[in-house]
């Protein structure tokens, strides 16, 4: 008996020396969790559990190395063929396990984690909530990956973003606007990544910064603050004129309510490489949308 | 038995709500404010919004908070006197969950029948949101509730097999409880699009509140209240024993079954415009019993007053504490009446209430 545990002591002495020799060139990059992760090489069976890191995955070129993502993972087009291991927050372990992953990569809110780092998988921790999370998870996505050149695709997304900033037509800028994100009622405050986008459109959010990223308001605040343009999704606009002393809110009296299809919501609602899709889309629609000639003379 | 004093207590419960219609017409999004002096004066911009913003949320809003409230405080205290058992109320009899059941159902079947496509459904389903302020709607989601409702408390009798045995009754209702909660689970499991709006009703809701389900909850209160009040008596004899209440020549079996429908049609009612609320139905009759001992035909009355109260109270602090955001309502009535039952549990010697634990 003691002497097999003291063979086993050998053998797990020797694997250390041989794993720390290794550890010369190996990859080591911290996620946001503040946990630094060690790799023998740069990982090449990902299994994704965050639709935005799925995106930014294949946006780097690298849609290839994913085995498998979380069922709500829907872009691009190819990662609908891979298997699905469950949600973020319900993701399926055995799942995960049986596809011999190198590297999972979770959310940090994903209770997942613990369970996977004990049954041996790496798992690297990112949530992006903000702009500069988004470029943050690119840097940190391509240092793992091993990309050369991975803020050339920040450096698109941004210019992406101003270009549709600048095909707002001047009398769109300054208009104030509600973004809703469902009905409890959650809105998009200037402090969220869609707020921030609002605020490069240079549109003007009703929710202050303050507030939060998406508080849950007072509806009486949106009937007060009487924002010229509504931004919501389709399967949340049922109903909305309907909702008491709302029938006056300017947007609503002048029907300038951007409604998005659920495809485009699934862009706006992702704190991904696709920020800059996102600006489009809202910037078309506003563009159409919002009044115009606003506080010109007539 | 006292009539002066539950005259009092009416006359002090009217008081406090009208203090809560007044303070709710000032609270809002903008913390307190005072509405009236704008809405008295000079007709400008601010008065118009001051004047919507009185008499399209906040009043229906406030009002609608009060008849909910009343409507879970007769249920409440029905449900205490029919089953002869303090912890009684919507909730551990299984009432409250079969009626959030009814309602996510009928959302859900809703939902799938406007992916038919057919423009009739389209349009049906176009307003079948669950803070909808369309009548027929608020009309399908009360039917849907009291089907529920009233289903869930067949279950729980049927499996605690009558209400004699105080324990299986209560087991029970934990047990439909629990189970038609997981069901409401899983059926929004399955219709996302109505997941998150539903999950925020199921926390409880005033934020909503129009006209209609103002009225609604209004004219079935007064309905139920006269039923309840009508039929009062029993609940008397009832609690003197089953066997008395049989010596006194009442017709136990009817009258109980009305009595059963009365109180599936209060808690369906104010859950399908309200969501779940905690306590209110609990904590009613308790606070009532706490200040003075009436027979039931009063408890009606005081237990609807200090449910609307209670409500009111709570809705009134659920837009106050945090404004411009909002707290779940339901959570500051669970914080609220568990403080105070508490407070009275230790206050008396043994006895919540008037009504031995």
């Amino acid at each position: 008996m003691r002497q097999r545990s003291l063979f086993r002591l050998a053998a797990c002495a020797a694997l250390a020396l041989c794993t720390g020799a290794t550890t010369v060139q190996a990859l080591q990059v911290t996620d946001d969790q503040g946990v630094r992760l060690t790799l023998p090489k740069a990982p090449q069976r990902i299994v994704s559990l965050l639709p935005a890191l799925t995106e930014t995955v294949c946006a780097l070129g690298q849609c290839q190395r994913l085995v498998g993502v979380d069922r709500y993972s829907n872009f691009p087009e190819s990662v609908k063929k891979l298997p699905q291991v469950g949600g973020g927050l319900d993701p399926n372990i055995e799942a995960i396990v049986a596809l011999h992953p190198d590297l999972v990569l979770a959310a940090l809110s994903s209770r997942s984690a613990t369970r996977l780092l004990s049954l041996g998988i790496p798992v690297f921790a990112l949530e992006p909530k903000t702009h500069a999370d988004v470029q943050r998870a690119i840097a940190k996505l391509s240092q793992l990956l091993e990309i050369a050149d991975g803020q050339k695709l920040w450096r698109e997304i941004d210019a992406g973003v101003e270009v549709a900033a600048r095909s707002l037509p001047a009398s769109v800028r300054g208009t104030r606007v509600y973004f809703e994100v469902n009905r409890g009622p959650f809105g998009a405050g200037e402090a969220s990544f869609i707020g921030e986008t609002l605020t490069r459109l240079g549109v003007k959010n009703i929710l202050p910064a303050r507030l939060g990223p998406f508080p849950q308001i007072n509806p009486e605040l949106v009937v007060r603050e009487n924002p010229d343009l509504i931004l919501v999704g389709e399967s949340n606009l049922e109903g909305m004129e309907q909702r008491p002393g709302w029938s006056r809110i300017r947007a609503i009296r002048e029907h300038h309510v951007c409604v998005f299809t659920p495809t485009q919501s699934d862009v706006l609602v992702r704190p991904g490489p696709r920020l800059a899709v996102a600006a489009r889309i809202m910037a078309q629609c506003m563009s159409d949308q919002a009044p115009r000639a606003k506080g010109l003379p007539q | 038995m006292n009539v002066t004093r539950t005259g009092g207590l009416l006359a002090w419960a009217a008081l406090v709500c009208a203090a809560v219609v007044v303070l709710g017409l000032c609270i809002g999004s903008a913390g307190f404010e005072n509405t009236v002096g704008a809405l008295l004066g000079p007709p400008n911009a601010e008065r118009a919004m001051a004047q919507q913003i009185v008499w399209d949320i906040r009043l229906p809003r406030t009002l609608g908070a009060l008849a909910a409230g009343a409507l879970l405080g007769l249920a409440g205290a029905l449900a205490q006197g029919l089953f002869r058992n303090p912890l009684a109320d919507p909730y551990l009899l299984g009432s409250a969950s079969g009626a959030s059941l009814g309602v996510a159902l009928a959302l859900a079947s809703m939902g799938s029948a406007g992916m038919l496509g057919s423009s009739v459904v389209n349009e049906a389903s176009v307003a079948a949101s669950v803070f909808s302020s369309s009548v027929w709607v608020r009309l399908g989601l009360t039917g849907a509730a009291f089907a529920g409702a009233v289903l869930a408390v067949m279950l729980t009798l049927s499996l605690a097999r009558g209400v004699q045995h105080t324990l299986r009754l209560l087991l029970a209702g934990v047990i439909v409880g629990v189970v038609l909660g997981a069901v409401t689970s899983l059926v929004l499991l399955f219709s996302p699009d109505s997941l998150q709006a539903m999950q925020s009703f199921l926390l409880g809701s005033t934020s909503f509140i129009g006209w209609t389900s103002c009225l609604l909850m209004a004219v079935v209160w007064l309905l139920c209240a006269l039923a309840a009040w009508t039929l009062a008596r029993v609940l008397d004899g009832l609690s003197l024993g089953e066997a008395t209440a049989q010596s006194l020549g009442l017709p136990i079996g009817p009258l109980r079954a009305a009595l059963v429908a009365v109180l599936a049609l209060a808690t369906g009612t104010a859950v399908a415009q309200t969501g779940l609320i905690a306590f209110v139905g609990l904590a009613a009759p308790h606070l009532v019993r706490a200040m003075a001992r009436v027979p039931h035909r009063q408890l009606m009355w005081l237990s609807s007053a200090m449910g609307a109260v209670l409500l009111g109270g709570a809705d009134l602090l659920a837009r106050w504490l945090i404004a411009p955001q909002e707290l779940p309502v339901g959570v500051l009535t669970a914080v609220l009446g568990g403080l105070y039952l508490l407070w009275l549990m230790h206050r008396g010697s043994g006895s919540l209430g008037g009504l031995r634990t």
